[in-house]
């Protein structure tokens, strides 16, 4: 509900009261705005060329070649030869974590943007809405924290015989990313779910249908492609997370034997290494090139998200 | 008017701001420690009990008071007395600010190679971390000598002493199990700095003699205080500290002899207890103005006679 | 009962045990940490100087999360609306313009360490600043920038067609239209998106690591006005570590026995700040909307 163009009349009466000035025939605004819409573009060609450029030297300039990075032995020290730069401890990681995070955080997204959508009663919902967006906005640093504290002295302590011998570990790891891409799933989910028109919702409950029965087989096959979408998105935070996942995993730079091993990811590596490099020389930019292996995986997923965007709408 | 709907979404947080508020005014009027206790770092307390007086406010001779503000980087095993005599400086002239921070040597040397910082403290030497060229550009000043010591969990009873060879065996994975070197059945927890590490390069040429160590069931922590509460709270966990960070954690940890000798300052001096090195702080160039001010101020009697002692290190140039 | 009553009994069970859980994991975490901070946590907590070696306080933190989300704003807002008002008013569905958005979406990807890689390399080595809050403000601007300007043109987009051509009718020229009709509907939308985008700056801290740096003057002169000076609290070239930034580091350095603690607090602060910063943004979009709406 928007107010009649009668309420923001006074400003334009006198705007239109009077001749055009040399200075709007210029049209400064549209110039003016198109720069600033110009530097936004700008601004992030200099970071992705700056990743590629800096991601690409380890092997232009430091002659390594591409075939290393698959190897799982990460040696980078130029002090203790022989050095090797094998990316796959920490591709295995990002990938693992943010399957482990998905399988966690999915059922229970979906499971409560159904609840606001179409259980949740107007009170409850004034309740599930604002804590959503309390939820966002918890600092990273924090949900670490508060993995460090509570959970992983729960694991060693009480379930070191299920392996848990340290506590961190892929699981924590994946525990805590999961509560950090809950409100991302929901809300996208949530969003998706409320913009099915409602004469698909009370046709079927004309058909004398239970509303488990309209959510499972009308709803949910309708949104299917939105929530695919929320997933992904939610993939992909899990993947960029650096500081929350480098206090509870170990990061011990080896491919986990299972889920109760400390383990690493290509950021929380990054966030190690990152202030002890020195920049131009390989070790340096074998950190950018996990930056590199990042930004393609990220890439993977936007095109994901548009495809999935376009089959949804096609329906 | 507003309906009491649109009211009530902002019930929930605003009930928590609230009650939160009320916690806090609790908390006011429960007395806490204020900033300025006297027992100000590691050891101070033991000093006071040796009789060592450790620089209060003195502002005398020792000090050439500027102002400006610098920052320092680098080794955590340093970090104790940079950050004690960071402060001491700045009690006795006020127109300093001399942040201090950590991330081991590897970080200190590269951080004032690239201007980042004005001050890189290393626990090795330049030469030994970075390529010719660029350990040239950087100016040595030694300011300690430093030692490090064995420790391990309070669960592996009944080890007080690793030889040379079985902390080699331990720390490559050749043996994972304590009860191969007298102690408990439990599994080994290695727990390791980065490769940037200046205790870990100390470490491992000096005991492992350059060997690898094992990536199997090992932590990797950023600092020496971060393996310090590691070590504490791990069952089956061994690492190495600086002394101060050990002797603040005494009750907390076991600490190990290495060869028989055991880990004491004197045994440090006299040169019986191998596991140490130099402490080294580095400049890019000749230091200048605050810089130069804080690397006299360390080198001074003040500082060598009376902080290092009291933190745990032994004086530069001593025996 | 049929099977499919059952089935609908269980999932509504199911469903509400989903809602109910969150909700209560939610309250748990913050129970967690008013808890744990009681005893720390106070008004003279928040102000005074920090140390590790006592249980100081996060004076100076909270300043410098306040002061670079100010600096980061001061540069984004500007650009990112005027941006916006391009993409939703003046540009044309040309190939230019989806590579724009792409882009935008991309940079939404990129991860924050990444980021503070690249701000590390340019704003603190290439430029010999060494770590700086303004070098972490620039840091926050590449990411935070595409964000609002995404969201400006959302909220410009959200206005309706008729009250556009209304205004054309009379006369008006594009840009009055903007000025006078658009941008007065569009401002709750756009001061949503700020707040939205500041409540993330605000809690970065990957980003800022190696930027603004991991440790800060301990003691600000509120009184030193001179900007040159590296000790003034007003002055943006000093290491300026965030509050976020610094519970990450009491873990990374781990000194002294009060760790736990003053993280504790400081991670109640960080909640708490959310939550007032959610209310404060829910009270003044109803403000704005009242008073542009007349309602």
């Amino acid at each position: 509900m928007l107010p009649s163009t009668g309420q923001a009349l006074p400003g334009l009466h006198s705007a239109l009261a009077r001749p055009l000035s040399w200075t709007e025939r210029l049209d400064l605004p549209r110039r003016i705005t198109f720069a600033a819409a110009a530097a936004v573009v700008l601004l992030v060609g200099l970071l992705l060329g700056a990743i590629t450029w800096n991601g690409i030297q380890l092997f232009v300039a430091g002659g390594v070649p591409v075939s290393q990075i698959l190897t799982a032995t990460w040696a980078p020290d130029p002090t203790s030869p022989p050095t090797n730069y094998g990316l796959l401890p920490f591709i295995f990681g990002t990938v693992g974590l943010m399957a482990v995070a998905a399988l966690i955080a999915t059922p229970l997204s979906i499971g409560l943007a159904l609840f606001m959508s179409e259980i949740a009663p107007p009170w409850a919902r004034r309740i599930t809405q604002p804590a959503m967006e309390v939820f966002v906005g918890i600092p990273s640093v924090v949900w670490g924290w508060l993995g460090l504290t509570t959970l992983v002295p729960f694991l060693r302590e009480y379930l070191s015989g299920l392996g848990f011998v340290v506590g961190f570990s892929w699981f924590a790891g994946g525990v805590v990313v999961s509560l950090m891409i809950l409100p991302t799933i929901t809300t996208i989910a949530y969003d998706s779910l409320v913009a099915i028109p409602a004469d698909l919702r009370t046709g079927s409950l004309a058909l004398a249908t239970t509303r488990w029965q309209t959510i499972r087989h009308v709803l949910l096959p309708t949104a299917a492609a939105g929530l695919a979408t929320a997933v992904v998105l939610g993939m992909m935070r899990a993947a960029g997370e650096a500081l929350a996942v480098q206090m509870v995993i170990g990061n011990a730079p080896v491919i986990p034997t299972s889920l109760t091993r400390p383990m690493t990811t290509l950021t929380s590596q990054i966030t190690l290494d990152m202030g002890n490099t020195v920049a131009g020389e390989p070790w340096n930019d074998a950190l950018w090139t996990m930056g590199l292996v990042l930004l393609l995986i990220s890439f993977g997923f936007v095109i994901l998200v548009r495809l999935l965007g376009r089959r949804g709408s096609a329906r | 008017m507003v309906t009491p709907s649109r009211r009530r979404g902002a019930i929930a947080p605003a009930i928590t701001v609230a009650l939160s508020l009320v916690i806090a005014a609790c908390s006011v009027a429960s007395p806490s420690p204020s900033p300025s206790s006297p027992a100000d770092s590691p050891g101070a307390s033991q000093a006071a009990a040796s009789g060592t007086v450790s620089p209060a406010s003195t502002g005398g001779s020792d000090i050439d008071c500027l102002a400006g503000s610098i920052t320092t980087s680098g080794s955590t095993a340093l970090q104790p007395l940079v950050d004690k005599a960071a402060k001491d400086y700045v009690a006795a002239c006020p127109e300093a600010a001399i942040n201090v921070q950590g991330g081991g040597s590897g970080t200190g040397l590269t951080q004032v190679l690239q201007g980042a910082v004005e001050i890189g403290a290393s626990d090795v030497t330049a030469d030994s971390k970075l390529q010719p060229a660029d350990a040239s550009q950087l100016v040595d000043h030694v300011i300690a000598r430093q030692g490090w010591i064995m420790v391990a969990n309070p669960s592996v009873t009944g080890v007080t002493n690793l030889t040379t060879a079985q902390a080699r065996d331990i720390w490559t994975g050749t043996v994972t199990n304590w009860k191969d070197v007298g102690g408990p059945d439990q599994p080994i927890v290695l727990i390791i700095r980065p490769a940037s590490s200046g205790t870990r390069a100390t470490f491992k040429q000096i005991v492992l003699g350059g060997a690898n160590e094992a990536t199997g069931q090992t932590l990797t922590e950023d600092s020496n205080g971060a393996v310090t509460t590691a070590v504490v709270q791990t069952p089956g966990s061994t690492s190495v500290i600086g002394f101060p960070y050990y002797q603040q954690n005494k009750d907390q940890l076991s600490g190990l002899q290495l060869d028989g000798i055991e880990a004491t300052i004197d045994d440090l001096k006299n040169g019986t207890y191998k596991l140490q090195a130099f402490g080294h702080l580095y400049t890019k160039g000749q230091p200048t103005g605050l810089t130069k001010a804080f690397l006299d101020y360390l080198a001074s009697p003040t500082v060598q006679d009376q902080t290092l002692p009291s933190l745990f290190f032994a004086a530069a140039g001593s025996d | 009962m049929t099977r499919t009553i059952v089935a609908d009994r269980l999932a509504t069970a199911a469903l509400w045990a989903a809602g109910l859980a969150v909700v209560a994991v939610l309250a748990a975490i913050i129970a967690h940490f008013l808890l744990a901070s009681i005893g720390t946590l106070s008004l003279s907590f928040l102000v005074s100087d920090p140390s590790t070696a006592s249980l100081g306080g996060i004076g100076p933190l909270l300043w410098n999360s306040i002061y670079i989300l100010v600096l980061t704003l001061l540069i984004t807002v500007p650009l990112g609306v005027l941006g916006g008002i391009y993409m939703a008013e003046y540009a044309a569905e040309n190939p230019l313009t989806q590579a724009i958005r792409f882009c935008q979406e991309l940079i939404s990807s990129v991860p924050s360490i990444v980021v503070g890689m690249f701000g590390l390399a340019l704003f603190v080595g290439l430029t010999h600043w060494g770590y700086t809050a303004l070098g972490g403000s620039l840091a926050l601007t590449i990411f935070n920038l595409p964000l609002l300007s995404r969201l400006t043109e959302q909220a410009i987009r959200a206005v309706p067609a008729d009250e556009r051509s209304g205004s054309l009718a009379l006369g008006a020229t594009k840009w009055q239209t903007i000025r006078h009709v658009v941008l007065p509907l569009a401002i709750p939308g756009i001061v949503s998106g700020i707040i939205l985008s500041g409540g993330r700056i605000f809690g970065e801290a990957a980003a800022l690591l190696f930027t603004s740096g991991l440790a800060t003057p301990s003691h600000y002169d509120f009184l030193d006005l001179d900007l040159t000076d590296p000790r003034s609290p007003w002055s943006p070239f000093h290491p300026a570590t965030t509050l976020s930034v610094y519970v990450w580091n009491l873990n990374a350095e781990g000194l002294g026995h009060f760790v736990r603690q003053i993280a504790d607090a400081s991670s109640a602060t960080l909640v708490l700040l959310v939550l007032v910063f959610d209310v404060a943004a829910r009270g003044l979009g109803r403000l704005l909307q009242r008073r542009l709406m007349g309602a």
